[in-house]
This record gives C-alpha cells, structure tokens and sequence, in this order.
C-alpha cells in the first residue's frame, strides 16, 4: 500500500499508469466492443476518419474497421511485449545466476554464449528466426526474447558475484544447502532488483520489435498488429495518410507509458532504499 | 574551568519507516574546555546523535529541540576577522592552538559563563541540520556567525570507518591537504606541507609515501591515523572521536587511543570520545558521560564511575566488562574441561 | 579423542601480484566439549583457518580430520550431509541471514535438508530451538530485520545446534554486541556446552572474553601459530612477542574495589 502511494508521488509515474491502464481497458474490451474477425470487411474501402459514426477512425484499402484494429492491436502488442520481457527476463535472470553463482568453466560457457548473442544484433536475430521457423505468435515471442535476455543476464551474473560472498550464502552452505537451492532461492531473488529495473526497457523495445517484424510481414498473419497496419497503410501513405498515423501514434503512446510507469517504479524504490 | 560549550535540555527526534523515534531525551551536559569527555553506551543509547548532534551534522528532517551553546571565546580566534559570509579567514600563523585568543572579551572568560554569547538557535527550538562547504545551510536568524561553529575548522570529526570518510581515489595527501588550506587559508604549498607533518604527527610509517597514497593501499588503522590527521588539520578546539576504534583490533586500537591521548594533550583539544567500552573509554577519559535509550543516566569523574557508580546500569555494564581480571565465566558456572 | 585436528594447514593468497600467505603451516585440535580459542590481530589468518575448516574454502596444503575422518576427501552430497555436525555463528547476525527470510525459515531449513524432522513436526522443532536458545516461541513469525542483534545471534545458535552438531565455529560471534547481551550469549553457548557436549573453535580478538570462555588458546601472527597453550596460562604471561602485545593492549578497568 505504501509502495504504491509513493508510486504515485511522480508526476511520470501517474501518466504512465494512465497511458497503461488505457491500453489494457483497449486490449481488455476489443472482444466486446469489436466481436467478430477486424479483419473483416466493414465498409467502403479508404474511409476517412469522423466521416461515418460506425466507423470513426474510418477504414482501410479493404475497408476494415481502422479502430476495431487498433483494439484488437492492442490485445497482440502488450501480449508480445509482456511475454517476451518477461521470458527475457526469466532466462537472463536464470543464466546470470547461474554463471555467477557457479563460476569457472560454467561461467566461461555461458557468458560466452551470451556473448555470442550479444555482438549479433538483436533485430536481426529475431528477423532471421522467424524467417526460419515461420511467423507465429508464439515464434515471434520466442525470437523477440531471443535478442534481449543477454542484458538481464548480465545484470543478474554482476548482482549474483557480490552476494555470492556474504555472510548468509556462506551460511547456506554451512548448514549443507544444496548449491542449486542456494542459487535460486538464497542469492536470486536478492539479485533480483536491478534486473527488474530493466524490464521497461525490455517490454518497449519487445513491442517496438514486434511492430518491426509485423511492419516486414513476419509478424503472425492471423492476427492485426500495430506494425501491419502501419505496412498496410504505407502503400497509400499519400492519399490515406492516417492509417499509418493512427497506430504509429499509439505505438509510441504506448512506449512512452512503459517508459514513463518504469521509471516511477525505478524512483519509488529509490526513495525506499534511500529510507531504509 | 569553563565550558567549551553547554548543552541544554538537547532532544533530537527523527522518522524511522513512518515511525518517530527519540533518540535523545533532554540531555544537559557541559563540556569543559581541554578535558578529555567519554561518552558510553550501548547501541541505541543515543551516544552517536549526541556527537552528530555537537557537530551539526545530523540528517536535516531530524527535529532538535533544545540549545548547545558554544563559548565565544573559547571558539577560534579569528572571530573579529571572520567576513560574515561564514567562509573562513584565519591568519595563517596558527601553529599556537592551544593558546587563547588575544582580543576575545577576556570578561567572559573569566566569569566562566557564556550564556548569552554564545547561543545557537534558542528561538524556533531547531538547530540548523548540517553544515556543508563549511556554510550552515539554514542559518539562524538573528544570531551573528562567530558562536556557530564550523566543522573541520572549529570541531574535528573522527568516524568509525574511516573507508567511508576519507575518499577512495584521491591522494590522502591532499585529502589533508584541502581541509589545511580550506580553513586556515593556506597556499598550496604550505597546506600540502603541513599535511606531511600531520602525517608525521600521527606516526603513519614513511609519511613522505603515505602522502601519494590512496585509502584503499592503507591498513585500517592506518586508514584511521589519516582520518585522524584530516580531523585536526585545522587545529580544531574540540575533537570528536565516534567509535573511531571500534572496527580496528585490540592491538591496533590501543595505538591509535594513545595516538589520540597525546596529539589532545599536545594541541590542548577538547575530546569527546564516543564508546561502547567502558574500559577503554577510562583508560582516556577524565569524565564519562553514561547515555541509555537516549537519556543521560550519569556523569562524572573516572574515578567515581569505575569505582563508586551511582546508577544502577552503570554498575551493570562494569560488571559486564570481561577484563583480563574477571573472574571466567567457565568457572562460575562450574565447568571445566 | 579429538572432534577436530588440523594439521599443517596453509592457504596462500596473491596480493598486489605478489603471494602471500594468510595461514601458514598452523596445527591444532579440539577435543569434545572444549573451546579453543584463536586470537590474533586482524589479518592473522584467524577467519580464513575458520573458513577452511568449514570448507568454505580449500586449503592449498594441509589435513583436515573431523569426527576421525579427512574431512578434506569429502565432496558433494556426502560434504553436505557432514556439515550437519560441523556449524558456524558468524560476527553480525544480519548478515548472516536471508534479508528476505523469517526466523521460522532459517531453523526450517537445517531441519528440512538433513531429514531431521517431518514437515508436519518441523513447527514443534523449531518452536522447541527457540525455547532452547532462550527466546519465545512467538518470535518463528517474525522477519529477521525486526528483532533486535541479541536476539538475532540467539536464532544463529539456535540454527547451528539444530543439527546436533559436534562441533560449532564461533567467528567473532560476540563481537558486535552489546556487553550486556553479550555476556548472556556466553552464558547460553557455555550451557549449551555443559548439555550437548558441543566443542567451540572461538575465534576473537578479544582476550577478556576468550580468558572468560575458552580451555585453550592458540595466538596467531601473520597465518602462524606464535604460541598456544591453556587460556588462563597464556593470557597470565605470554611467551610470544605478539601475545605480549595483545595482553598490554587489552584495556583493563582500573577499580579500587570490586561491589
């Protein structure tokens, strides 16, 4: 309860919430408010906005409803963007945890694999991915966290090697906890602060990612995503421009809420840690 | 003898996690000029606020009620020549601490009572939380600079860990060095001179090395013989030990108490050294002062806290004491090997 | 008899690029129900011997018997399982612990990894260590940044002789309290001696307390042993240059008459 009173001491962390709490009542009330496939055809093709009251963001080349999309975008990017940050940071967590706690040749092995996937960039990574195994939901979450848990990882392995020498890890040890234990239930979830702290970062570049792949047609083809519309739009950027504005505005609307209600979280710890 | 300062009904009360603690309750206490002052206690006693406390150094959201009176003539000297700014303007030649200051109203002095020179913030019942750069930072009003005294120049602070005090990556040298010219307006040259012989002065083994060097290359005790040396760089009246051997060991310890011993006999300082032991603190002390849960439990000479305590606790900590004379607990209860 | 008999210890370091070494050639034994105490100033090698008889860390030469086996040919699972009977307190009991942790995990947890007790007896346990440490039964609920320093270093204890240990390090357990609890800490692990017949390797740089509580010293210099013998002996009159130094260096209270 306090945590969240101080939570929304800021004025960042109050608009990011807002801008958060918009796009999950979005994602929420696409299946009610739009029920029925958005890609299906609505109207007359290349409607423009506020000219019909059934269609308020008017439609697409295809005439499909541009706001019922924008819902059910909404549903795909913040699925994407959640799941993949949180299997980056799940993984990053594990194997930094492990290359630190363990040490020596595990460490050497996995730290350079981390490197391995750290000097390839982490779009292309995720590009050539899905090129390979094809575009699917749960693909395109897989290769969206395929380039971004090395820094989770990193984080965890630095935190990891400064707790693996206190008192009370030594005293696991001492009273014959096994070393698998000792990393994940001693030394993790104390390590675990600064890698959280990354997790804004890592769910707006997930979503940015997705909208990337979606952009290029690698996104899944089943379902309306951010990027594809704005692809979609692009070939009649001159004559309509605002199906390309419309999600583009609400891509960086939502990065910026993800930023902004991190970096509230960020400095409502801060002042804890400062407290205590 | 006269008070070097006076404190009066002293109560410092700060948040904890939304809670508000009393860490001192009513305290009184002089502190005569050139004695050597022990105050003992347990942790949570209170002993280290009362020490932030005389320094001006505590946190700024901790609420002070209360006076600590300084005596204007028992501050530095430079008292007509400090600009009102606060910065400070001492002549350089200030080799002769211990003597007291020409042109200080010599009536105070011998009257021994500076009430009313010397006040600190008698009026809103808040002192001003913490001195940086030297500049209190919220200044009261209405009373001139010259009473309030400026940490580094008037008062000298030892902590207990010194790899907190001192900073890791400068030379300590001219750690020294910055506190000499800050407050006795030194060239350069002069302030990193007068570093070395500080250095020498606390015994630090090849002085001329030591001043290159940084904290970390330094043992703890040497650590804290620096600190020392930064601490009475500016010939303070009052030094101000806060458990500043408590994380050394025993051997070490003893050092660095006669180190203290002597450089307070030698510049003719006020000390107030802050302990959890009470033997060590009498092996140094003139007086002890017995601080528990923030109240101040007994004061007096050595002599008579040792061997005719008043209070109760004190005689309970004494006989919690397990000097080489004690008789071992293993025999008292009737096991042995 | 002995519980513990180091032999010929070293541990070397490199420091600065040079080696150096933090234990030296160092012997010693405990018998059952003995405290030996390790003195020295710091850097002596006194918690780095600690550590490499806990196997905390590897001695680069040396023997280790414990209970009558080399303790040093033991690894993985049978490591685990020997380290029931060989305990350690360490100096400041909040780090010592989980910052996350309550006082019922940290007792929970001996129990739980050497089988000593079912899942549905371990409430009992541990309730029944708490008695036995001297603090109430109550306290299993709470977090361990809440209770105070005294108590804290009760529930090490408690923690240390949940496995019915032989033998319990005791690495500058007292140092960091207050002189009034830390007296009825000495009074407890001396009881707990008396009744469980537990041996202490005690390791503090202060000789009150070790003349207080241990049967024999052994003085360190530089990671070498500079001399040993019985506690009260060697405190009287130190043959050794730094036990001599230590003794003048410990501050005595000057009182005319004892109340």
């Amino acid at each position: 309860m306090k945590r969240l009173h101080r939570f929304f001491q800021t004025p960042e962390a109050i608009a990011g919430a807002l801008i958060l709490a918009l796009l999950v009542i979005m994602a929420l009330a696409a299946p009610l408010l739009f029920p029925g496939d958005p890609q299906a055809i609505a109207g007359p093709a290349l409607l423009s906005p506020f000219q019909h009251w059934s269609l308020p963001l008017g439609t697409d080349r295809l005439g499909r409803d541009v706001l019922a999309e924008l819902f059910h975008g909404a549903r795909t990017s913040l699925a994407v963007g959640l799941t993949a940050a949180a299997a980056a940071l799940l993984v990053g967590a594990v194997v930094g945890t492990m290359a630190g706690f363990a040490g020596g040749l595990i460490d050497e092995v996995l730290m350079r694999i981390t490197d391995a996937f750290q000097t390839v960039p982490s779009f292309l990574l995720a590009l050539a991915f899905v090129s390979i195994v094809g575009p699917s939901l749960g693909v395109v979450i897989a290769a969206i966290a395929l380039g971004a848990w090395t820094g989770p990882a990193r984080v965890a392995r630095a935190e990891v090697l400064s707790i693996r020498e206190r008192d009370y890890v030594a005293g696991a040890r001492v009273i014959g906890m096994h070393p698998l234990e000792i990393a994940f239930r001693e030394v993790l979830p104390n390590a675990l602060p600064p890698v959280l702290a990354l997790s804004s970062v890592i769910v707006a570049a997930a979503i940015l990612t997705e909208a990337a792949l979606s952009f290029l047609g690698l996104g899944d083809p089943n379902r309306v995503t951010w990027g594809g519309m704005i692809a979609e739009g692009r070939t009649v950027l001159r004559t309509a421009p605002f199906l390309s504005i419309v999600p583009g505005i609400a891509l960086v609307l939502t990065v910026l809420g993800v930023y902004l209600a991190g970096e509230g979280v960020v400095e409502s710890t801060a002042v804890r840690r400062s407290l205590s | 003898m006269t008070a070097l300062l006076s404190i009066r009904d002293l109560t410092v009360r700060y948040r904890r996690g939304g809670v508000e603690v009393t860490a001192l309750k009513g305290i009184s206490l002089d502190v005569e000029a050139g004695e050597r002052l022990a105050i003992i206690g347990e942790s949570g006693s209170g002993k280290s606020t009362l020490a932030l406390a005389i320094a001006r150094l505590l946190a700024r959201s901790a609420r002070v009620g209360g006076t600590i009176e300084w005596s204007a003539s028992l501050l530095q000297k430079s008292q007509s020549v400090t600009p009102p700014s606060g910065l400070p303007a001492i002549s350089p030649a200030r080799g002769e601490i211990g003597s007291l200051v020409a042109g200080s109203p010599s009536a105070t002095l011998e009257t021994g009572e500076s009430r009313d020179d010397g006040l600190i913030s008698p009026l809103a019942g808040e002192m001003p939380g913490r001195v940086e750069g030297g500049v209190p930072e919220r200044r009261p009003s209405a009373i001139g600079d010259n009473n309030i005294p400026l940490l580094g120049r008037d008062i000298g602070f030892v902590f207990q860990d010194p790899s907190s005090s001192l900073d890791p990556v400068m030379p300590v040298g001219k750690q020294i060095a910055e506190v000499a010219r800050t407050h006795l307006n030194l060239a350069w040259a002069d302030a990193y001179a007068k570093a070395k012989t500080l250095l020498e002065r606390v015994r630090l083994p090849d002085p001329e090395a030591a001043l290159r060097a940084c904290p970390h290359q330094l043992s703890g005790g040497q650590k804290q013989r620096v600190a020392i040396a930064a601490a009475i760089a500016a010939g303070p009246k009052l030094l101000i030990a806060d458990e500043a051997t408590s994380a050394l060991d025993t051997i070490v310890q003893a050092e660095i108490v006669s180190l203290i011993r002597g450089l307070v006999t030698e510049d003719g300082m006020t000390l107030a050294f802050i302990s959890h032991d009470i033997a060590l603190a009498a092996t140094l002390a003139e007086r002890i002062a017995v601080l528990r849960h923030g109240e101040l439990i007994e004061l007096g000479e050595t002599d008579q806290i040792l061997n005719a305590p008043r209070h109760a606790y004190t005689r309970t900590l004494l006989d919690a004491h397990l000097g080489l004379d004690a008789k071992p607990l293993l025999d008292r209860q009737g096991a042995s090997a | 008899m002995t519980v513990l008999a180091v032999s010929n210890l070293s541990k070397r370091y490199r420091r600065g690029g040079k080696p150096f070494a933090a234990v030296d050639d160092v012997s010693f034994e405990i018998g059952p129900a003995e405290t030996l105490a390790l003195a020295g100033p710091s850097g002596s090698g006194k918690s780095t011997i600690a550590r490499l008889a806990l196997r905390l860390l590897e001695p680069d030469a040396g023997r280790i018997q414990f209970e009558g086996a080399d303790f040093l040919a033991l690894s993985g699972a049978a490591l685990r399982a020997r380290r029931a009977r060989l305990q350690m307190v360490f100096q400041d009991p909040l780090a010592a612990f989980n910052p996350r942790s309550i006082v019922a995990r940290v007792l929970d947890d001996p129990l739980r990894i050497h089988g000593i007790a079912s899942r549905s007896e371990r409430p009992r346990r541990i309730a029944a260590l708490l008695e036995r440490v001297g603090l109430d039964a109550g306290l299993a609920a709470r977090a361990i940044h809440e209770i105070s320093g005294g108590q804290r270093q009760r529930v090490a204890i408690a923690r240390a002789i949940a496995t019915r240990p032989s033998l319990i390090v005791l690495d500058e357990a007292v140092s960091a309290l207050d002189v009034s609890v830390r007296g009825q800490i000495l009074e407890l692990l001396l009881d707990l001696q008396r009744q469980e017949r537990i041996a202490y390797l005690f390791i503090s740089h202060d000789l009150g307390v070790i003349r207080a509580v241990a049967h024999r010293i052994v003085i360190l210099d530089a990671g070498r042993v500079a001399e040993s013998g019985d506690a009260r002996t060697v405190i009287a009159s130190p043959q050794s240059a730094i036990g001599k130094a230590l003794v003048a260096a410990t501050p005595r209270l000057n009182r005319i008459k004892t109340p």
